[in-house]
């Protein structure tokens, strides 16, 4: 309590201009706990649909949260992120579903979510050590070309080892995550049972869970980030060599960062997994990767409540406005009076199909306009904004060294 | 310099065993010999300087024994250990820091993180520590702090300890790569042309700074160009020319040496 009295204090007397790190925490904090209130007033006590969405916002705000550590602060760029994310779903598929049974083990595994969510991380950070330990030692380039790889191999292998993952269907009927009996309550959405364990089934549910999740991620990637090891990290982006020989571990700290980087990945799988109760080879494609990367770079690389707010962003335009554009286009094109665009004609297949076409190419211009017009991300890292003026302004350092010989 | 927690070694005796010696060291790039068959002694507490024309391998030799290109041939024995071939983070922690020739300083971090990065290799605090904030990692990094600004003040910098060093001027970024070898715990400090650029007035307070590191009980060899510079602090001078030693002594020695006038300033100068 005292520490919140505090962060208010320095709220009211820092300028958030200058540093909207804080600010933005506080808003996520308050928007976390009031967003179920607005979403059930707004759509009249429906707003389970909204309040699910939300909860799927949460698992790429994981997402980039974890490819922020590896990408925005240790300097590593992983083009095959969406490869762990998959490991972490399909190892909760694995191991709390009826799905084994059809697989050459013939037996099945019910692991309670809890503790599944707990070995899709450390299966994804095993994975991301695997792939690390012999690739880590290539640098910038060569590394994105590795992961990308990476990151194609693994829903191959999910989608042509059918007898394992029973290929293009997926694995469904994966269980319901159960609340431990102390956090039961009216959320849980099954509320008459009387008996433990109480299912999980109300949006409500996933979304209360997804932000005590991420609360607690932030916390660690804070704290992670101030010690020793992201300092190191930190250093190897800027300076490998120099970091080596300041006694830096580079490998060790890069295949660190890599592996926690997909425990994060794996651990938003797991939970991806329950929420969908599905694990299909088809979610975890090129552009899941490239997405969260987008949301990396969009939001502020190596900021974290940048990359928040990028994640969010890009997660409700991609799946919230994107989709819902071309009824949008119909009804205004209504509106305005102007019915005949409504109608095919021609080539043209009325403006609610052509929208529909369109739709990914008004996304890049979206992201084309953002990055044109915020290239340092919507939040940007200290280090992000001097970085971009280095390019624009002369650099100081050149400047005193020609003084300073020349005198 | 008050003793803490994070320096482990006691005030190194006056010993005459070497704390560096060169054997034999080649480095072969191809088939471009940069250094050829060099071996010389550093010995614990002095201040010995290479010397050489641009191009003379003087960097290589640096790099061969800081392992981050491993010579070809010979052995780099520090305190009795053969470091040749060893990983440049594992000639850290044994005690030998350099700064670099051309900066390389990690420029979007603070002067105040810079130097706590050179602590890196002398802390304990493991992955486990560092995501839960345990007392034993809170303590370390206080520790930690209070000694990146001790040696800040040590080389004259701590007003601007949470300034990026990139937006530091030229001479206290040579300073910071400085502060920032001295935060591994160095027994051995090699310094790759630290008066590169400097003006006359900072060349004395750098001779003064050497000095003062001197007097910490850390040896220092380093590479210059600056004859002022060099003739002044150093006990003991080898010259390089074309990665062939060609001259080993006193400064009054090498600069008496024929080879030595040759080598910078042409044969008809001799």
């Amino acid at each position: 309590m005292a520490t919140l009295v505090a962060g208010a204090r320095r709220l009211w007397t820092e300028d958030p201009r200058k540093n909207p790190n804080r600010l933005v925490y506080i808003l996520f904090g308050v928007g976390a706990i009031i967003f179920p209130f607005i979403a059930q007033a707004i759509s009249g006590g429906n707003g389970g649909f909204l309040i699910g969405v939300m909860a799927d916002a949460g698992v790429y705000m994981l997402l980039a949260i974890g490819l922020n550590v590896v990408v925005g602060f240790a300097g590593l760029l992983d083009l095959g992120y969406a490869a762990f994310f998959a490991i972490g779903a399909y190892t909760y598929a694995f191991i709390a579903s009826d799905h084994l049974a059809v697989t050459p083990l013939d037996t099945t595994l019910h692991i309670p979510f809890w503790i599944a969510l707990l070995v899709g991380l450390f299966m994804a950070a095993l994975f991301g050590m695997i792939l690390g330990a012999p690739t880590l030692r290539l640098r910038g380039d060569y590394l994105a070309i590795v992961t990308l790889g990476f990151g194609e191999i693994v829903p191959r292998v999910f989608r042509n080892l059918s007898e394992w993952t029973s290929g293009v269907n997926g694995i469904s009927a994966l269980d319901t995550p159960e609340l431990p009996a102390w956090l039961n309550g009216p959320w849980s959405g099954d509320a008459l049972a009387i008996a433990a364990p109480f299912k999980i089934i109300d949006p409500m549910a996933y979304y209360v869970i997804m932000v005590l999740l991420l609360t607690g991620c932030v916390i660690l990637v804070n704290n992670l980030i101030r010690s020793r090891i992201g300092r190191a990290w930190m250093a190897v982006r800027e300076d490998e060599t120099a970091a080596a020989a300041m006694g830096v571990n580079t490998v060790q700290m890069k295949l660190m960062a890599f592996a926690i980087g997909a425990a994060f990945s794996g651990f938003a799988g797991t939970f991806y997994g329950a929420k969908l109760s599905l694990v299909s080879p088809e979610n975890f494609g090129f552009t899941v990767s490239i997405t969260i990367l987008v949301m990396v770079v969009l939001g502020g690389m190596g900021n974290i409540p940048g990359v928040m707010v990028g994640s969010l962003l890009i997660y409700l335009v991609i799946f919230i406005g994107l989709p819902a554009l071309p009824d949008y286009a119909a009804s205004l094109a209504t509106s305005v009076g102007l019915d005949d665009l409504n109608r095919a004609n021609g080539e043209f297949p009325g403006i609610a199909q052509e929208v529909q076409r369109l739709k990914f190419l008004i996304f890049g211009l979206i992201l084309v306009l953002t990055m044109l017009l915020r290239p340092q991300g919507l939040i940007p890292s200290r280090v992000r904004t001097q970085e971009l003026k280095k390019g624009t302004q002369e650099d100081s350092t050149i400047v005193d060294m020609n003084a300073e010989t020349a005198s | 310099m008050t003793a803490t927690a994070l320096e482990p070694k006691p005030p190194e005796p006056a010993v005459a065993a070497p704390i560096l010696r060169i054997e034999n060291v080649t480095k072969r790039f191809g088939g471009l010999v940069a250094v050829d068959d060099v071996s010389f002694d550093v010995q614990t507490g002095e201040v010995f300087a290479l010397i050489g024309p641009n191009g003379a391998g003087k960097t290589t030799l640096f790099n061969g024994i800081t392992g981050i290109f491993p010579p070809t041939e010979g052995r780099v024995v520090f305190e009795g250990r053969d470091v040749a071939g060893a990983k440049p983070h594992e000639v850290a922690k044994l005690g030998i820091a350099r700064t670099f020739q051309n900066i390389r300083l990690f420029e979007y971090l603070t002067a105040a993180d810079n130097v706590r990065v050179g602590q890196h290799c002398r802390m304990q605090a493991k992955l486990w520590d560092a995501l839960f904030k345990t007392p034993g990692e809170g303590r370390e990094e206080a520790l930690v702090t209070e000694k990146a600004m001790e040696i800040l003040r040590f080389v004259g910098i701590e007003q601007h300890a949470n300034t990026y060093a990139r937006n530091l001027a030229y001479g206290q970024q040579r300073r910071l790569e400085i502060a920032r070898a001295l935060a591994t715990d160095p027994h051995l400090l090699l310094l790759d042309e630290p008066a590169a650029g400097f003006t006359p007035q900072e060349k004395v307070e750098l001779m003064r700074l050497v000095e003062k590191i001197i007097d910490r009980g850390i040896t220092v060899f380093l590479i210059e160009h600056d004859m002022k510079v060099v003739m002044g602090i150093s006990r003991r001078i080898a010259v390089l020319d074309h990665g062939e030693k060609i001259a080993e002594g006193s400064p009054q020695e090498v600069r008496a040496d024929r080879r030595v006038v040759e080598a910078y300033l042409g044969k008809d100068a001799s």
